[in-house]
């Protein structure tokens, strides 16, 4: 069974001006939502209250989550603690609201569900540490990015570097505007997939690049832009596939997942129908633009023959 | 030249190697786990048969059967069929063993004895998976260098007063201790002792002649190594408070500068553990100044010169000596029980802690000692309009007795409820603080939400890595089927290094092992597409095979080196949950290199190689 029998031939790159102009609107319809929303920030990143509450009988959470609901907490998250008579109640504290006001009224709709219920705990979650966790969520994102510029323009050539990082900074502005517009929350398992989005986006561009190396070394006659279209054209049936299977383990992670890593999905999916495309109309357009030719790979190829040879 | 597409047969017993180390490795996986009882002496001295032995019998008498009973690393561990029975048992063997032991709640494998025997072990599940708490605290570093300013402050006066040197004042001033003097000599003096005492301080001269100013502040490298020493001796102090708590396999480890990250697998009563991890409860013996009237004290609202007003816990005032008698670092050992009735705690106070005591009550005879119990506390004030976060130190005189005669190295306080003589006890056998620690972050994660976790990950896992396989097969064929063998080899290989690192496993760590599956699909997709490309160029099937993988390999080495690379910050930048996916990625990446790779080429090798082949089935 094959999707594509035989190499296509499609004008992708000729296209690379519709393309960008597509991509340069998604961005600013991401800007402007992540600018005007911003990120709806999970708990870990902005700081919280945990309320413990033991019941004298097992109480009904979906009654409890109602009340919490019904009143100004619709995002508390209520779960079974220790035994199914004890209740951890976790929810955000608005700025200026004193932890003990939350206490009391989160305490009063407690009683109506079970008039013997005992508070246990009230604890907060730093808002500092989640300062420090979104500064450091940062910092890694571009610390990623500028590690495989220096890679990507180790093994292949500084313009490849370009292109693979324009095309990586694409995907991650859109799948954070994505969830600033859906207003879906942000976590840190969020932020592990898109740290993992980064890494199959540029699985994806090197791929290519890969092949537009290999091909402007063979058939040196043809021009850049000829070069890049056949490339692409060439990777089509495998990127399509591993495009394809990573939606299907997506899909089921989505899914089957579970609410914990509902959001992680969610940002995977997005990211990689984002990266499978910039990979083609964003990564090889940018190189094209700076002007690549095929004297440029010329001392790279040479660097890593040597390379191959020195390999055990 | 060797025929086309054959390995070596040192390649192939490599391959062979690997999955079998892997299978064994990851073997002890698939039992699952029982709740279990893990019973340690509370001086982390191993146990004996003899102390299994004792378990049992403590079970059987109970008609509590168990699954196994068996020495663990010194330990006792049991394996009870039900969470019930693990429970009650807990309960009997707690009142049974006594205070000696250390009974506590876990979770342990259900490994046969000959897998144990030869030391694999699963994978540890983490805090999302099996439920527990995680406290983050946050050393207060400024607490830190005051109290070491507060001791230089007396050190001075006491050096000041052994020389002779008359002063007006010796005093804490911020982050300095100022001493004021009556003359320029005593000045010279003054700066003179303290250079030898200390070489490192900085001593800066001031005031006028009859007000002769030294200001001493500490070197910045006193303040980084007394940091340094704060968190150092506050992890200590938490690991032996954890121990002390019965929790097993906990986490106590420095975070960043001044954090410390503590982990609690199972426990399910985090008020009791923040209760005794964050207590800064400690006492001081102080002489009783009877010369003054503590009432007129408390009227003035000031001390007489050289002693202290103190509240006892009915609110009524007491006078103190300033200087300290022994203060609980001093103590060796505290245990908890009843004298005449009352609660008390019997304490052992070092060598020279002793001596000390021995000296005051023989000259003290008749007089009054107090015991001081004090708790730092941090709260929240208003501050200039904004909310700050304070250490307040609160100290209750909890008892105050004639000394009868000369004290040795151990006695008795009294004048504590049970509970506080217990926890009392438990602290100053763990030792004290060296600074103030406050929580930043908790987070605790139920059993029944941490089974919920696992359920559906695995659940997800599975069924992902199903569909996967079947378009495999069917899209690539024989080669496919192959590269679904490569897909099951990277899972075992993956859960067999999680199991020889001993690393947890949490449930972005799942999302890790997902992600990795994908790539392990990619890079044979890329051989197979490229296998085909080949084809269609017209190349023979070995030509092709050889072909495919040659050319492949350039793409996924780059592919999965970036993403590595990516892996690798992850790991540097992040905490807790984000470390588990980097973890789960980067071993995936590696393993699933060899087996994508090598491993497929192995058994594509064994199907094609050294032969004629008409066409391929991909």
């Amino acid at each position: 069974m094959q999707f594509l029998s035989k190499t296509t031939h499609i004008d992708f790159i000729g296209k690379r001006r519709v393309a960008l102009a597509a991509s340069g609107l998604l961005m600013i319809v991401a800007l402007v939502g992540l600018v005007s929303h911003g990120l709806k920030f999970g708990i870990e990143f902005r700081g919280s209250v945990v309320v413990e509450a033991g019941f004298p009988e097992a109480p009904d959470l979906s009654e409890i989550r109602a009340g919490l609901s019904a009143a100004e907490f619709p995002e508390a998250v209520v779960q079974n603690f220790g035994s199914s008579r004890d209740v951890v109640i976790q929810l955000d504290v608005q700025e200026g609201q004193a932890g003990g006001a939350v206490r009391d009224r989160v305490l009063e709709i407690l009683r109506m569900v079970s008039p013997d219920v005992t508070l246990r705990r009230v604890e907060f979650v730093g808002p500092q540490v989640g300062e420090e966790l979104a500064e450091a969520g940062g910092l890694a994102t571009l610390f990623s990015l500028v590690m495989i510029l220096a890679y990507v323009a180790f093994r292949f050539q500084w313009k490849f570097g370009v292109g693979a990082v324009a095309a990586l900074i694409h995907d991650v502005t859109l799948t954070l505007g994505f969830f600033a517009w859906v207003r879906l929350e942000f976590d840190l398992s969020v932020l592990a997939a898109v740290l993992a989005v980064i890494g199959y986006s540029l699985n994806d561009t090197i791929v290519v690049f890969d092949r537009i190396r290999e091909n402007m070394l063979e058939v040196r006659k043809k021009g850049a832009e000829e070069i890049m279209n056949l490339s692409v054209n060439q990777m089509l049936g495998r990127t399509l596939t591993t495009s394809g299977t990573t939606l299907l383990v997506l899909l089921a992670l989505y899914l089957l997942g579970g609410e914990a890593i509902n959001g992680f999905a969610v940002a995977l999916i997005v990211g990689v129908v984002v990266g499978t495309y910039s990979s083609i109309y964003i990564a090889s357009p940018t190189v094209l633009a700076l002007d690549i030719t095929t004297t440029d790979l010329l001392p790279v190829q040479r660097e890593s023959a040597e390379e191959i040879d020195g390999r055990p | 030249m060797t025929a086309l597409n054959r390995y070596p047969t040192w390649k192939n017993v490599l391959v062979v190697a690997v999955v079998l180390v892997g299978i064994a490795f990851a073997l002890p996986n698939v039992f699952g786990e029982d709740p279990a009882i893990q019973i340690s002496l509370q001086t982390t001295q191993p146990l004996d048969e003899a102390a299994v032995d004792r378990v049992e019998g403590v079970l059987q008498q109970a008609a509590i059967g168990h699954e196994a009973a068996y020495l663990e690393e010194g330990r006792v561990m049991v394996r009870l069929p039900s969470v019930e029975d693990q429970l009650r048992a807990l309960d009997l063997l707690r009142d049974d063993l006594g205070d000696a032991y250390v009974a506590a709640l876990t979770l342990a494998p259900r490994t046969p004895d000959f897998l144990r025997s030869i030391g694999l072990r699963p994978m540890s599940l983490g805090l999302d998976l099996r439920g527990g708490v995680h406290f983050l605290y946050e050393v207060d570093m400024e607490a830190a260098i005051d109290q070491y300013l507060e001791r230089y402050e007396s050190d001075f006066r006491a050096m000041l007063r052994e020389e002779r040197i008359r002063y007006v004042s010796v005093s804490k001033d911020r982050d300095a201790v100022v001493l004021v003097l009556r003359s320029a000599e005593d000045q010279d003096a003054a700066e003179a002792i303290i250079r030898e005492a200390d070489p490192q301080l900085q001593i800066a001269t001031g005031g006028s002649a009859e007000r002769a100013e030294l200001r001493v502040t500490l070197s910045d490298d006193q303040i980084r190594q007394r940091q340094d020493f704060a968190i150092q001796q506050n992890t200590v102090t938490l690991r032996n408070r954890v121990n002390e708590l019965g929790v097993a396999e906990p986490v106590v480890q420095r975070q960043g500068v001044d954090r410390i990250v503590v982990q609690l697998p199972g426990v399910q009563d985090p008020a009791q553990a923040e209760r005794v991890l964050g207590a800064t409860a400690t006492l001081e013996f102080r002489l009783v100044d009877e010369n003054n009237n503590p009432f007129e004290a408390e009227r003035r609202g000031r001390a007489p010169l050289g002693s202290r007003l103190y509240k006892r816990r009915d609110g009524s005032p007491v006078l103190l000596k300033r200087d300290v008698i022994v203060t609980g670092d001093q103590l060796t050992d505290a245990a908890s029980g009843f004298s005449e009735g009352q609660a008390a705690v019997f304490v052992d106070l070092d060598a020279k802690g002793a001596r000390r005591m021995g000296e005051t009550t023989r000259e003290n005879l008749n007089k009054g000692m107090a015991v001081v119990f004090i708790e730092q506390k941090r709260e929240t004030i208003e501050r200039d309009g904004e909310a700050v976060d304070v250490t307040r130190v609160e100290e209750e005189v909890i008892s105050v007795a004639t000394i009868r005669g000369v004290f040795s190295s151990s006695f008795q306080i009294t004048g504590l409820d049970p509970v506080e003589a217990r926890d009392l006890a438990l602290l100053l056998r763990a030792g004290s603080l060296a600074a103030p620690i406050y929580k930043v972050e908790e987070r605790t994660i139920g059993p029944s939400l941490g089974q919920d976790n696992i359920d559906k990950g695995m659940r997800a896992v599975v069924i992902g890595f199903a569909l996967v396989v079947v378009f495999m097969g069917f899209y690539y064929r024989v080669f496919g089927l192959v590269a679904d063998l490569a897909l099951l080899t990277n899972l075992v290989l993956i859960i067999a290094l999680l199991s020889m690192l001993q690393a947890s496993l949490t449930l972005p760590g799942i999302a890790g092992i997902v992600l990795t599956t994908g790539m392990a699909v990619d890079a044979n997709v890329l051989i197979f597409e490229r296998i085909r490309e080949e084809l269609r160029n017209g190349l023979t099937p070995q030509a092709s095979i050889q072909g495919g993988y040659a050319k492949a390999l350039s793409s996924i080495a780059d592919a999965n080196l970036t993403t590595l690379i990516v892996a690798i910050v992850l790991f540097t930048f992040g905490t807790g949950p984000i470390r588990g996916f980097a973890i789960t990625l980067s071993l995936g990446i590696l393993t699933s290199m060899f087996t994508a790779i090598v491993g497929t080429r192995g058994v594509i090798n064994l199907i094609y190689g050294g032969r004629r082949v008409e066409r391929l089935a991909i």
